[in-house]
Order: C-alpha cells, then sequence, then structure tokens
C-alpha cells in the first residue's frame, strides 16, 4: 500500500497554461437531476469540466448555478433526491458513474477528497482532532497501527497547527474556526489523495484566516503536487489562487479560461455582470450595477454631517464573567476566599460619534466586539459602563426591557445580517414590515396600515404583489428588502446595517448596497454599518472606525483609511484581501 | 388562501407518499364519525338490557354479541367512542394550554422561571404516571372531570420540554431581535411570534399524546375508577368482560378492546403523518 503511495516529487509546477496531458479528472456532459415536490428538476445540464493533473481550478458561480451540485455528482455523494442522468465522470481513467458504492467508498478519502463550507460541522464534535484524522488514515489502511499516532500529529504540523502534539487532544469545540478548517485540511490530505474539492473553504471566515487558509491550501497541493477545485461564489478568491476558472450559471457552463483571461477579456455577457458587481478598490457603488439600471442619485439631503453629533458614545464597557465550573463542592470546600471570576471585556472602552447624515463603518474580525457594540446602541442588551447619547439623551442609562416602549425606539432601528433568520417564517411580507408601525407607529386602521406598507415595498424596490407571500417564498435579496422596508418604516434616524449583504449574492449585494444609499440620501438617515469586508465599507461609507478585540485601533476618513492605513492591523486587514487582477 | 392551498398540496404529497399515513387519516375520519354521529346509527339501545338474549355470541341481529345483561355490545362500543374520545379531547386540550404554555415561558424567559417549571415537571416525572392517575382521581373524587385532570397532569412534562426546546432555540432568532426593535413587549413576543412558531410541533404533540390519553382513561375505568356502568366506556367494557373469557365468551372484552387498540393505533401513526406534514425537511 505504501509503495504504491510513494510518487515522484521532481514534477514541473503547472503554471496558467492549460495543460495538454490527460486530465486527471474530466467531467462529460454531466446531468443531475432532483426529484422534489414540485416535480424533477435539473440542477446542471451538460456540464464539462477537465481538471489537470497539479492544476487549480475554479468554480465561480452565484448560489443555485450548480457548483456544489457538480462537485457532489463526482464524489457521488447527491442526496437521495439526485440522480445523475446522463454524462461520465473519468477519474484517471476510470468511470466513477459505473463504479459500485463500496469502490467509491474506497475512493473517496484515499483518491479524493473534499472540504466543506463549515469545519466545525464537519468535525465529530465529541471526538479528539487527533483520533479523527487517525480514523480516515486506518479506514484506507494508509498506517500501521503503531505510528498512526506520529502520522496524525505530523498531519497537523503540516498545516501549520502550532503544538500539534498538544492539539492532538482537542476537541473541535476548543479551536477557533478557522484552525478547524485547518484540522478538515489535515483529514483531507492525511491519505494523499490526487484530487481535493474545496466547497466554499473559507466562507464565513475572516479575511485574514482566509488568506492563511488558502495559502496553505495551495502550498499543500502544489507540495504534493496534487489536484484541486476551488468552488467559490468570490471572484477575488478565485483569481488569487486558481489558474482556470469555470464559470456556472443555471446549471450550464458559460465560461471556461484561463484566470488572466476571464479577467482581462470576458467572453460572456454573464462573467461580466459578475465581475462588474464585484467590490474592489477605484469603483463607485453605482458603477456595480449593470448600465441599464443605473438610476441618477437623489439629492442629498441639507443635514449631511452637519451640526450636533446624533450620537455619542463614551468609554463604552461590555464585560462577560468568563464561565468557570464553580460547583458547590469547589464553593465549599475551595480556597476562602474563592477565586475571583474572570472577566472578558467584549467592548473595552471606546469612544466615537455619528453625525446627522453620516454613515460610519464599523470594521473587524470575529470577535472584535462589533456586533455587541451594535447590539448595546440598539439597547438590545445592557452595557457594563460608559456613556451613549443619542440626540443628547443618555439611552445607555434606560433598561433594554423599558425602551421598546418609549417613542425612542422608533429613532433608532437596525437591518439584521440574516435576512432568512430575521424574518418571522409565519409572517407574509406585508405583516412583518406593518410589525413596528402597529406597535409604535401613529397610525392604525388596516387600511391606512396597508397603504403604509405598499408605500415603504416600493421605496424599496419590492413589487407589491410579493407582500402577501411568506420569507420562504421570497428569494435572498426579495427578503433583505422586507428587511429594510421593516427598519424604515418609521423614519429612524439612525439605522444599524449589521453585514446587511452578508448573506447576498454579489449581484444582489450590488443593488441592495445601491438601494442603501439611495434610502439615506433620501430620508436623511445615519448609519452605523458594521462589516468585516472593507471593500463594502469604502463605498457606503463616509468614516470607517476598525476595531480589534474591543478596542478602537484606528479611526478616519474612509479614504484615508483604505489608502494610508497608520494602524499595523489595518494594513493586514487590507493586505489580506483578495482582488481580482483589473 | 394561497398558503392553505399548499398545505392541501402537501398533505396529498405526504399521504401519498406514505399509505399508512392515508390509512391513518382515514380511520380517524371514521372515528370521529362514530364519536360525532355514534348514538343516532347505533341499531339498539346501548343501555337497554334484555335478559332474553343475554351472553349471546356475535351473530347477524348482534355484530359484536352481547353481554351478561344482553346490551348489545357493536352499539355500546360505537356509542363509548363518544365518552373515551372526549376525554382525551378535553385532557389533552388542557395539558397543551398549560404545558405548551409553561413550557414556552420556560423556554423563552429561562432563569428562575425555567428552573420552577422545570422542578414541577420533574417532580411529576418522578411518579410512575400511572399511579399518579389513580392517586389524583381517588383523592379528588370520582368522576369524569377529574380523569380529565389527572391525565391532563401526567402529560404536562412531555409538552413543557416540546415547547422548551423549541422557544428555546428561537429565544435569539433575528426576527425575535427584529419583534424587540418594533416595540413588542416580550410576552406580546412569546404570544404573537414564537407561539405560532411552534405551533405545527406541538400539534404532532397532541397527536400523539391522544392515543395516550385514550388508554390512560380507558384504564381508570377498567380498575373502577372515574366512569361508572352502566355507562359505555371501552375500559370498563373490556373490565366487565374479562371475567367472561375463560367461560368462553370472548367476545364481550375482545371488540372494546379491539376499538381501543385501533383509536391508539390511530394516532400514534396520524402523529408520525403529521411530523412528515410539518417537517421542513419534507418540504422542498
Amino acid at each position: 500500500m505504501m509503495a504504491r503511495r510513494t510518487r515522484k516529487k521532481a514534477r514541473p509546477r503547472v503554471t496558467g497554461d492549460v495543460p495538454t496531458s490527460m486530465p486527471l479528472l474530466e467531467v462529460r456532459d454531466l446531468t443531475v437531476e432532483f426529484a422534489t415536490r414540485r416535480g424533477v428538476v435539473r440542477a446542471i445540464e451538460h456540464v464539462d469540466v477537465a481538471v489537470a493533473k497539479g492544476e487549480t481550478l475554479g468554480i465561480v458561480g452565484e448560489s443555485g448555478s450548480g457548483k456544489s451540485v457538480t462537485s457532489y455528482a463526482v464524489m457521488r455523494i447527491l442526496d437521495r433526491a439526485g440522480r445523475i442522468i446522463q454524462g461520465s465522470v473519468l477519474f484517471s481513467g476510470l468511470d466513477l458513474i459505473t463504479k459500485s458504492d463500496a469502490d467509491m467508498r474506497d475512493l473517496r478519502g484515499r483518491e479524493m477528497s473534499m472540504i466543506f463550507q463549515n469545519p466545525r460541522a464537519a468535525l465529530n464534535p465529541i471526538r479528539k482532532i487527533g483520533h479523527q484524522i487517525e480514523d480516515v488514515l486506518l479506514q484506507h489502511a494508509q498506517v500501521g497501527n503503531q505510528d498512526v499516532g506520529e502520522y496524525a500529529i505530523q498531519m497537523l504540523d503540516q498545516v501549520q497547527i502550532a503544538r500539534p502534539r498538544e492539539r492532538y487532544h482537542a476537541y473541535p469545540f476548543e479551536l477557533s474556526g478557522g484552525m478547524c478548517q485547518r484540522v478538515v485540511i489535515a483529514l483531507a490530505l492525511a491519505c494523499r489523495p490526487q484530487l481535493l474539492i474545496a466547497d466554499e473553504p473559507t466562507t464565513g471566515l475572516d479575511v485574514t484566516t482566509q488568506k492563511a487558509v488558502m495559502d496553505l491550501v495551495v502550498e499543500l497541493t502544489r507540495k504534493r503536487d496534487m489536484s484541486s477545485i476551488l468552488i467559490t461564489h468570490d471572484l477575488g478568491v478565485a483569481a488569487a489562487y486558481c489558474n482556470r476558472l469555470v464559470v456556472m450559471q443555471n446549471g450550464h457552463v458559460v465560461e471556461t479560461a484561463k484566470s488572466q483571461t476571464i479577467f482581462s477579456k470576458p467572453s460572456h455577457a454573464y462573467t461580466r455582470k459578475l465581475m462588474r458587481a464585484t467590490p474592489r478598490p477605484g469603483v463607485s457603488l453605482r458603477e456595480l450595477l449593470p448600465e441599464d439600471v443605473r438610476a441618477p442619485r437623489p439629492k442629498a439631503s441639507p443635514a449631511r454631517g452637519a451640526g450636533a453629533p446624533l450620537l455619542t458614545v463614551e468609554k463604552l464597557v461590555k464585560e462577560y464573567p468568563r464561565k468557570r465550573d464553580v460547583t458547590l463542592f469547589a464553593r465549599l470546600f475551595g480556597p476562602k476566599p474563592p477565586i475571583e471570576q474572570e472577566i472578558f471585556r467584549a467592548v473595552d472602552g471606546i469612544s466615537f460619534s455619528i453625525k446627522r447624515g453620516e454613515s460610519v463603518g464599523l470594521v473587524g474580525e470575529s470577535g472584535c466586539g462589533k456586533s455587541t457594540t451594535s447590539m448595546m446602541l440598539m439597547r438590545l442588551i445592557d452595557k457594563s459602563s460608559g456613556l451613549i447619547m443619542f440626540d443628547g439623551e443618555n439611552i445607555g442609562e434606560i433598561p433594554p426591557r423599558d425602551f421598546t416602549r418609549l417613542p425612542l425606539r422608533k429613532r433608532i432601528q437596525m437591518v439584521f445580517q440574516d435576512p432568512t433568520d430575521s424574518l418571522n417564517p409565519r409572517y407574509t411580507a406585508a405583516r412583518a414590515i406593518a410589525d413596528p408601525i402597529l406597535r409604535l407607529g401613529d397610525i392604525s386602521g388596516g387600511d391606512e396600515v396597508r397603504a403604509r406598507c405598499e408605500q415603504l415595498a416600493q421605496r424599496v424596490g419590492l413589487p407589491n404583489e410579493l407582500l402577501d407571500r411568506f420569507p420562504h417564498q421570497l428569494s435572498g435579496g426579495q427578503k433583505a428588502r422586507v428587511g429594510i422596508a421593516r427598519a424604515i418604516a418609521l423614519k429612524p434616524d439612525l439605522v444599524v446595517l449589521d453585514e446587511p449583504t452578508a448573506a447576498l449574492d454579489v449581484s444582489v449585494q450590488a443593488v441592495v448596497l445601491n438601494l442603501l444609499q439611495d434610502l439615506k440620501d433620501s430620508l436623511g438617515m445615519s448609519y452605523l454599518f458594521v462589516s468585516h469586508d472593507l471593500n463594502v465599507v469604502r463605498l457606503l461609507c463616509d468614516r470607517v472606525i476598525v476595531m480589534r478585540a474591543g478596542q478602537i485601533v484606528e479611526e478616519g476618513l474612509t479614504e484615508q483609511i483604505l489608502s494610508e492605513p497608520q494602524a499595523n492591523y489595518t494594513r493586514e486587514l487590507l493586505a489580506a484581501i483578495p482582488h481580482p487582477p483589473v | 388562501m394561497k398558503e392553505s392551498n399548499s398545505i392541501l398540496r402537501h398533505a396529498r404529497y405526504v399521504v401519498s407518499e406514505n399509505l399508512v399515513t392515508g390509512f391513518a387519516f382515514l380511520l380517524f375520519v371514521l372515528i370521529a364519525l362514530a364519536a360525532l354521529f355514534g348514538p343516532y346509527i347505533v341499531p339498539h339501545d346501548p343501555l337497554a338490557s334484555d335478559t332474553a338474549t343475554t351472553l349471546r355470541s356475535p351473530s347477524f341481529k348482534h355484530w359484536f354479541g352481547t353481554d351478561q345483561l344482553g346490551r348489545d355490545i357493536f352499539s355500546r362500543v360505537i356509542v363509548a367512542t363518544r365518552l373515551d374520545f372526549a376525554i382525551a379531547l378535553s385532557s389533552v386540550i388542557l395539558v397543551f394550554a398549560m404545558g405548551g404554555l409553561a413550557g414556552i415561558a420556560s423556554g423563552f424567559f429561562g432563569g428562575w422561571t425555567d428552573r420552577i417549571i422545570g422542578r414541577i415537571s420533574d417532580t411529576i416525572m418522578a411518579f410512575p404516571l400511572f399511579v399518579l392517575a389513580m392517586g389524583i382521581v381517588a383523592a379528588l373524587g370520582n368522576t369524569v372531570t377529574n380523569i380529565v385532570l389527572a391525565t391532563a397532569i401526567i402529560n404536562f412534562p412531555l409538552y413543557v420540554r416540546v415547547a422548551r426546546a423549541e422557544a428555546n432555540v428561537r429565544r435569539e432568532a433575528g426576527f425575535v431581535q427584529a419583534a424587540r426593535l418594533s416595540g413588542n413587549s416580550e410576552s406580546r413576543i412569546l404570544l404573537t411570534h414564537i407561539l405560532p412558531n411552534i405551533m405545527p410541533i406541538m400539534m404532532v404533540q397532541i397527536s400523539l399524546t391522544m392515543g395516550y390519553a385514550i388508554l390512560n382513561a380507558a384504564g381508570l375505568s377498567f380498575i373502577g375508577l372515574g366512569v361508572r356502568p352502566p355507562t359505555p366506556e371501552w375500559g370498563i367494557m373490556v373490565a366487565e368482560g374479562a371475567g367472561n373469557i375463560i367461560s368462553g365468551e370472548w367476545w364481550i372484552a375482545l371488540f372494546p378492546g379491539l376499538a381501543l387498540m385501533l383509536a391508539v393505533f390511530c394516532f400514534n401513526l396520524l402523529g408520525d403523518g403529521l411530523r412528515d406534514l410539518v417537517d421542513p425537511q419534507r418540504r422542498t
């Protein structure tokens, strides 16, 4: 077994050239159907994809384009409703479609393996990570029982996990998201497969982690002369790491070309649309939209950036007790006086202000306290200390429970990150928009409220006939519009936008960002835009605040911070963003 | 309008996917009809005794035979449906209101509310449930109302746990936060946002406990608590016939027992069907 695994090491590195030799994986004319309640749906149709030895291929497309289904069909892990109708999948000469399930089980993990989007879900939560790596090795009889532990530690070392001997005994919940993804990579590469399929491996990770993880994947696959397929919705990531790209739309391959070619001369209209919608430096918000739908910007309201600040935050702190197992036994017989509870400061004394009509970006990686800050400003959770002044009133002193019923509630609203999660699945769009109007609004009576809802729907570009639909009958972009309509229903002064486009496709994101911009200009609201994506913040915000570990690292005008960052951390963040080569 | 339409379509899909569910729905309709119209359609008066025709085996005239007092067992079985059904239904509605509300409050508010309600249901679960029900009926008095109450109390922990778990996962959901921003008070969020969302799961729970409630009511009557003879009731009828099985008159106990079994069977199957109906995994 081991002898067969030792492959020649010196192999020329594959560059951007389209290889001429026989491809490692060749998918020809692949069609997959799913049986659903509404009849049979074709997820992909006549898909042709080829991956050469040592090549990194990117499959790019928006949600529903069939990019994941293609990879599942290759691995033969479609769920029960899915069926391969026609086509062939040749993997180093073997036709995978005719293989038995037992043969496929043997191939998966040993010859071809996969990394999934959510690393935590891909690991067994109650098993030590070292043992999980051993399981894979033993399953495919790669290493003998004696050496397996050492080999697992070696694998952890290779994916650059510090102190691998110690971490061998760690459980997944003890590791960060980026570390978990490294473990998943170690699992996938443990048996030295020839093909690695990475399905959105860095979605949900911070930019700096994303860069580290992707660099690692590329380095390891190069070193081992493996082929890989990177499935992503992010053109920047695809361009930075792939030799060739396949662009998919609605289950069809619309374009296949070398990365550079795709970015310099995209031939298909859909590719051009995708590229245009991707936020990047030096591009205004309007330029993200297709030419034919660009409306002129409404006139900015005169209140912009003038007068006393609308919101002032001073030395705001949020502390959480770090959970310690203080059992009754320990309390009775432990050392006296008892050990003081450790305190974790999620937000550590931050101060800033927002003027009327201004939009401020709050940027930072996950866990930096930006969400906690926004929840405190929204009066959804209590602060530990500090001052929150809103238009001259000290709202920080009002407990969240009482704040709900005050007229002030109307003036501070929020748009949530996940448009699906933030809509009650049992409420129609109209009912969702009407909720704040019914509770806090000055109008009552069914017809009047309905009229207001229709007016708001029009404002956010939601067709009136969609108002009677339930969330599951709406698309992601439409749900985002409902969420925005609900937030602006009471004409608030300050809207906190908590990564409002993180769950949306780029083309939808472009539309929603433009909508937010227009609404701000015409209604004169102030925005606090919470995000981890500097490229998006650049488009919408006048000023940026960069946060790290509960503290403000840097603050200033957007252009200034993005072009001449002062703090090292900001520079790091900026450097980690993958850019399409345009 | 549109939503109800799609629910109908989905119901048809679930039934056609799983014939057992279809069978359970059919059985349910039959039981419901018997409960509603039983007294008007039976061939004999269920209470009229006739000393001339005691202990007759099943015949064309008496489909299920007659008992010691010459009463027609078929008529008694059909008429008893209403009483057993009513006891089970009212106890389930009662426990749904009590347990469901206590459960969502417990899951949503957490803290002391959760602790107190949790300990109450733990206490109930610490007893053998049927013995607890016996104790309650024996202590409070031998009436139908108390059977309903006892059945409700022993089912209380089941409802609390389901409702608590469902409410707990939705406590920090985006739409709940959004409702807070819209100016809804906590209790309003509980009733208008959380409750409608856990209704489907609770419906499944209702169906599953319905069978158990029927069995419990019949069991209490069987040992002589609650409903008294000569009222037609499945549990009493089985008890009355039990002594006659050895002497060969098997039909007195068999047919009410069979009715009981079918009813319980029907509700359990219906629960599985309902679960398919409301399970989002099955909706594509």
